[in-house]
């Protein structure tokens, strides 16, 4: 009980004093989007001789023709309600074009976490069992060459390999095949609707065309985790209360789940959030290669393009997301960790 | 003095045990030197104007005469990336000195000081870190504009924070040992006790933190330009090549990607490894 | 006559270091009757943690029994399987480590911790093993068991971690207890608590306990036999009392002799080295004080770490402030030293009020040179990228503007010939020096400049009591022979006892009692005083019979300060 009323207080505090932060991500690119250089007006005008008149009524419709100040208290006014403005490219609002996109992003991300997730760990953990094993460097090795292809590099080749050689995976783009019928929108999230809607063709569809950027991204975040679960595992099993639990008596099944695994993972719980806005950056890179009808993919065409709302919401969305990561690593934190609470 | 001798004998002692153990630390810094030597010496080594197009010789494979094959203009690929080595070791390393100093100073100050100052930077670089940096970068270049100075600075500030919090950590964990007391007992004002004693104690340990960085500030800028922003296209550069290459891939085209994809990953291995190898000759733990 | 319980031969354990193979143990003996307490005696580095290890076959990778070996009830421990050791862990063999904080689990509750212990020796129902769980508390006599069973150990103090370890090890009933420095890292009062309680556990459930520690007076006042380690070896075991009586080895006579009784002088504990004329010229204190501290107060978010301390210091005199961690003892030290400020109150040197120059602005002052300090841990308190002489050099440079030249080189082997340093030892780095060595350097540092005040902030609380011995007379020459004013922190009244004339005893940042050194000692006011008194451990030395326990002439109702204390949970 006490737990929990810990947690909800440092939740309710994470919320509030991540407002500020997020208040000023949405000032800091709103700013930086009116240094971008480009005229949208010009680029948006109907052609490339459209006159001198067509494009100051773009301007004043636009609202570039007051001053910044102002234009950011009716940007701010704006996004208070609900309200991120229209994408210039597309000619839609951005928040349904987000609401469209961004189930594709979040399924691709979490995809590829749980993907490496379920890798690193015990990866660590057998790396972290038997210290300079073969084992241990061949782990070691696999994170050192991680961290070192890129993820557009390594998704062309696995596109390469998967696609173009063997003909295992089906043509890396998009998220489904164009002529393949999509699922009923229920969630957004393609492989919850497959399932719900009971079509498992279709699924297994969807699982396929997925599965290749999803493994591409996960083999970029694996070594930071499976890295970190080596050495966290590493420090704990050479910690004092290991030795107390070896001096008792009790089984070594019992030591390493009950006792050296759980605190392991703790400084894990930390670093996948990290890792979690990492793989977001990364989003861009992965999307591109994969056409994969994300946000990032959305935000940089609008980046290249001048088109400042659709960036604005992209960044605006990353910060959010980035904090409510944040406050479901820290609940799962203060479950994991009883000292939390008790400070 | 012979005693003096001794020690830094004992050091060269260490640091051969270290390489012994670990002989990819010294492979590392040979592939390094090599990689810096390629840039320096780029315009003389390169058999062909990386630049110039050769389109009836097009997209061939690999040979005697194209030793990486040739992109879609009949350019090059191995002059291509021998000139680009130049371009992608400049960013680097100029983004990572910039980071490097500003973030040894500010996180050096910060850390010995402590206090609310100390909490707030310390908060924002804990913030700036866990934050998409890549987003920021892509929006920092999008926002200055495509020029190469501005992707140094991007790169620069995406790795500001972690120098900062690395000093900051390193000097905080010290500021309160007896020397550093001891320092300030010999007369010595608070600033000389940061700069003269503190950092250059906390300087090896971030030599590391330079080498992995390197590393990841190559991924970065070549990231940056591979979607578009930063280096512009006829300019030989690691991830333009990608981009180039990668329209290719799915007729079987390995080479235009590979190569640059190859030149990125041994670039970036060396430095890591190199990083790893540091931490090992620094480590206290494995000194007797 | 039966076979003893624990029969240790011939044993030999190695280390594989980068250095090829180091001998620990070379060749121990060693033998514990059912239901003896054994003290296995010895300084940092003589093997008697490795030899604990080694019987509960608990060394790391590095570590091999490479010979020699260890008899339990008559079975061969060095050759047992790992399932054998595990039935036998806990279960017949127990072991508690120092620092408890660190030997329990943070993240499981103490119920969780008992029970998993119980259930790995036997087939236990939940209720009953709560239950059981909930015994042992009490058995360890901590308050609110029921409370406890669902505390986490960050929760809990110290002394209170050290309890339930002992629960848990002794949960399963063992007929061996081996406790590796238990008490240290625990404040004084809760070590003779925590001790107090073993020593009865062992005696009412006739477990044998082999208490490894440093402390010898400890090992007398606990242990009916002790054996004593050297260099990874046994050079003497014998019966408590008749080794205190006529020890052979000459190791144990100088360990012995270097380990401070409520009655020895410094001139004791060093053996052999020429007793600096205990009557020597004591100067009559000053009339003016050299340092006088006045009204102080200091507060670190809100709590008091010093509140309204005053005292004062004539020149070449010497004073001790005595306290236990949280006593502000430090605090008040660093703002002496000026390295910090104080929040209120003033702090006279030579008649000036030091206290009003900021501390950040201290460093130009003229007094800079008159008070200098040395600081507790000798590891970090040399720069690791300054050779000895530089180090030494530093406040000569900075303070007085000597530039390199056969003047500087004078004053630095000067003042290292002051402080016991060898000239051939001045170009070492600090990693190349020892721990007695270091300290000297500290100390050595720290007279360069000639200063009146030396602040010491527990000089000696991280050395072996050998070397303590000859620190403790080191400073007393510089006070007698240089004119040196000491100001000595520490936690241990009876070094302070034979160090200095005054004493100001702290707790909780306020002064408790101050006065004469040996009036304090002897005949103490307050109930604080009489619980740190009661907490030092004692034995007779040569020639007096009867082993410590014995040695209680408390001059004050201790017995019930001492209760009062304990039954706080600290």
């Amino acid at each position: 009980m006490n737990t929990l009323a810990g947690i909800v207080r440092r939740v309710g505090w994470r919320l509030l004093s991540s407002v500020p932060a997020l208040l000023s991500v949405v000032i800091i690119t709103f700013v930086l989007m009116r240094v971008l250089p480009g005229d949208p007006a010009v680029f948006f005008a109907s052609g490339p001789n459209a006159g001198e008149q067509e494009i100051a009524e773009l301007r004043h419709r636009m609202g570039l023709d007051q001053p910044v100040p102002i234009q950011l208290l009716r940007y701010l006014g704006d996004v208070a309600q609900g309200n991120l403005g229209r994408s210039l490219t597309t000619g839609q609002s951005v928040v349904r074009d987000m609401r469209q996109r961004l189930p594709a992003s979040l399924e691709l991300t979490c995809t590829a976490l749980v993907i490496a997730l379920l890798l690193s760990v015990p990866l660590g953990v057998v790396a972290a069992l038997r210290p300079g094993s073969p084992v241990d460097h061949a782990v070691r090795m696999l994170c050192t060459l991680g961290v070192c292809v890129p993820t557009f590099v390594s998704g062309l080749l696995l596109i390469y390999v998967f696609y173009y050689l063997l003909g295992w995976a089906p043509d890396p783009t998009a998220r489904l095949d164009i002529f393949a019928a999509t699922p009923l929108d229920i969630t957004g999230f393609y492989l919850v609707d497959f399932a719900l809607a009971g079509d498992w063709s279709g699924w297994w569809a969807a699982f396929t065309q997925l599965l290749l950027p999803a493994c591409t991204m996960a083999l970029f975040v694996l070594a930071p985790l499976a890295r970190m679960t080596r050495a966290s595992m590493l420090a704990v099993l050479g910690s004092d209360f290991i030795r107390t639990a070896h001096a008792l008596g009790l089984p070594r099944r019992r030591i390493i789940v009950a006792y050296a695994l759980r605190n392991a993972l703790l400084p894990v719980l930390t670093i996948t959030g990290i890792v979690f806005s990492t793989m977001l950056g990364a989003n861009v890179l992965v999307e591109k290669v994969f056409s994969w009808p994300g946000v990032a993919s959305y935000a940089l065409d609008a980046l290249l393009g001048s088109d400042y709302a659709p960036v604005q919401a992209f960044v605006l969305l990353m910060a959010t997301i980035f904090v409510l990561v944040n406050v479901v690593i820290d609940i799962l934190y203060g479950i994991a960790d009883p000292r939390v609470s008790v400070e | 003095m012979s005693t003096a001798v001794a020690g830094r004998s004992s050091t060269t002692g260490h640091v051969l045990f270290v390489l012994r153990g670990n002989p990819l630390t010294a492979i590392a810094a040979v592939g390094i030197i090599l990689a810096i030597g390629l840039a320096i010496f780029a315009p003389w080594i390169v058999p062909y104007n990386p630049v110039a197009s050769d389109v009836p010789n097009a997209l061939q494979p690999p040979s005697a005469a194209h030793w990486a094959g040739t992109d879609q203009l009949g350019r090059d690929i191995f002059s291509r990336l021998v000139a680009a080595a130049r371009l992608d070791l400049f960013i680097a390393a100029s983004a990572v000195s910039v980071s490097f100093v500003v973030g040894a100073a500010v996180g050096g100050f910060c850390g010995y000081r402590g206090g609310r100052l100390d909490r707030w930077v310390g908060r924002f670089v804990d913030v700036l870190m866990a934050f998409p940096l890549f987003v920021l970068a892509m929006a920092l270049v999008a926002a200055l504009g495509n020029r190469m100075e501005n992707i140094i600075i991007a790169t620069a500030i995406i790795n500001l924070p972690f120098y900062t919090r690395f000093a900051r950590a390193e000097v905080n964990v010290r500021r309160n040992l007896g020397w550093v007391e001891a320092a300030r007992a010999c007369g010595e004002s608070h600033a000389a006790v940061v700069l003269r004693f503190l950092l250059p104690n906390v300087l090896p340990a971030m030599a590391v933190q330079i080498s992995l960085n390197l590393g990841w500030a190559i991924l970065n800028a070549a990231g940056l330009s591979f979607i578009g922003l930063g280096v512009q296209a006829p300019t030989p550069e690691w991830g333009i090549m990608v981009a180039e290459g990668a329209r290719f891939i799915t007729t079987g085209k390995w080479w235009l990607v590979a190569f640059p994809g190859l030149a990125l990953m041994l670039t970036v291995l060396c430095f890591n490894l190199l990083g790893d190898g540091l931490r090992d000759i620094l480590d206290p733990r494995m000194r007797t | 006559m039966t076979a003893p319980l624990l029969q240790i031969e011939d044993l030999h354990v190695s280390f594989s270091t980068r250095h090829g193979l180091v001998e620990a143990l070379s060749g121990v003996d060693l033998s514990l009757d059912a239901g003896q307490t054994l003290g296995l005696v010895g300084e940092s580095g003589s093997g008697k943690s490795v030899t604990s290890l080694a019987v509960m076959r608990l060394l790391d990778r590095a570590g091999r029994i490479t010979g020699g070996r260890v008899l339990f009830r008559g079975r061969d421990i060095t050759r047992a399987g790992n399932s054998d050791l595990r039935q036998l862990r806990g279960a017949a063999m127990s072991m508690i480590f120092q620092n408890p904080r660190a030997a329990l689990n943070p993240i499981r509750t103490v119920q969780d911790q008992i029970v998993d212990v119980l259930r790995a020796h036997r087939r236990i129902g939940g209720r009953e093993a709560r239950s059981t769980a909930l015994d042992l508390l009490r058995a360890v006599r901590i308050r609110d068991p029921e409370q406890r069973l669902s505390a986490y150990p960050g929760e809990l103090s110290g002394g209170m971690c050290q309890r339930v370890m002992i629960a848990m090890a002794i949960a399963c009933e063992p007929s061996l207890l081996i406790a590796d420095e238990p008490t240290t890292g625990l404040d004084v009062t809760t070590q003779k608590v925590v001790m107090d309680l073993l020593a009865g556990l062992t005696t009412e459930r006739g477990m044998a306990m082999v208490l490894i520690t440093h402390d010898l007076g400890l090992a007398a006042r606990y242990c009916g036999a002790i054996a004593v380690m050297e260099r990874g070896l046994v050079v003497e075991q014998g019966e408590t009392a008749t080794l205190f009586r006529k020890a052979r080895h000459p190791y144990t006579k100088r360990l012995i002799a270097a380990s401070p009784t409520r009655n020895s002088t410094l001139a004791d504990l060093a053996q052999g080295a020429p007793p600096p004329a205990a009557a020597a010229v004591r100067r009559p204190a000053g009339t003016g004080a050299l340092l006088e501290v006045q009204h102080v107060v200091k507060t670190f978010s809100g709590v008091a770490a010093v509140d309204d301390v005053s005292f004062r210091l004539a020149p070449g005199g010497s004073l001790g402030l005595v306290g236990e961690s949280g006593s502000g003892k430090t605090t008040l030290s660093r703002m002496i030293c000026r390295l910090i400020d104080a929040d209120r109150g003033d702090i006279l040197f030579l008649g000036q009020s030091i206290g009003a120059v900021p501390a950040r602005e201290f460093h130009r002052s003229p007094h800079r040179r008159e008070i200098q300090i040395v600081f507790q841990d000798p590891n970090d308190s040399l720069n690791p990228r300054f050779a000895a002489f530089d180090c030494i050099a530093h406040p000569l440079r900075r303070l007085e503007g000597m530039r390199d030249g056969a003047a500087l080189n004078d004053r630095v082997r000067e003042a290292a010939s002051r402080a016991g340093l060898p000239d051939d030892l001045l170009g070492r780095y600090p990693h190349q020096l020892s721990g007695g060595q270091k300290a000297r350097v500290g100390i050595a540092r720290a007279i360069a400049p000639r200063p009146k005040l030396l602040v010491l902030d527990e000089p000696t609380a991280a050395l072996d009591v050998s070397i303590q011995a000859v620190i403790l007379q080191l400073l007393d020459r510089l006070r007698r022979e240089d004119d040196i004013a000491l100001l000595f922190v520490s936690h241990d009244l009876n070094v302070v006892r034979m160090l200095c004339d005054q004493m100001v005893v702290l707790q909780q940042g306020r002064v408790v009692e101050a006065g004469d050194s040996r009036s304090v000692f002897e005949h103490p006011q307050a109930a604080y005083t009489c619980a740190l008194l009661d907490a030092i451990p004692a034995f007779r030395s040569a020639g007096t019979p009867g082993p410590g326990g014995a040695d209680r002439r408390m001059t004050c109702g201790a017995g019930s300060a001492v209760g009062r204390l304990s039954a706080t949970p600290r």
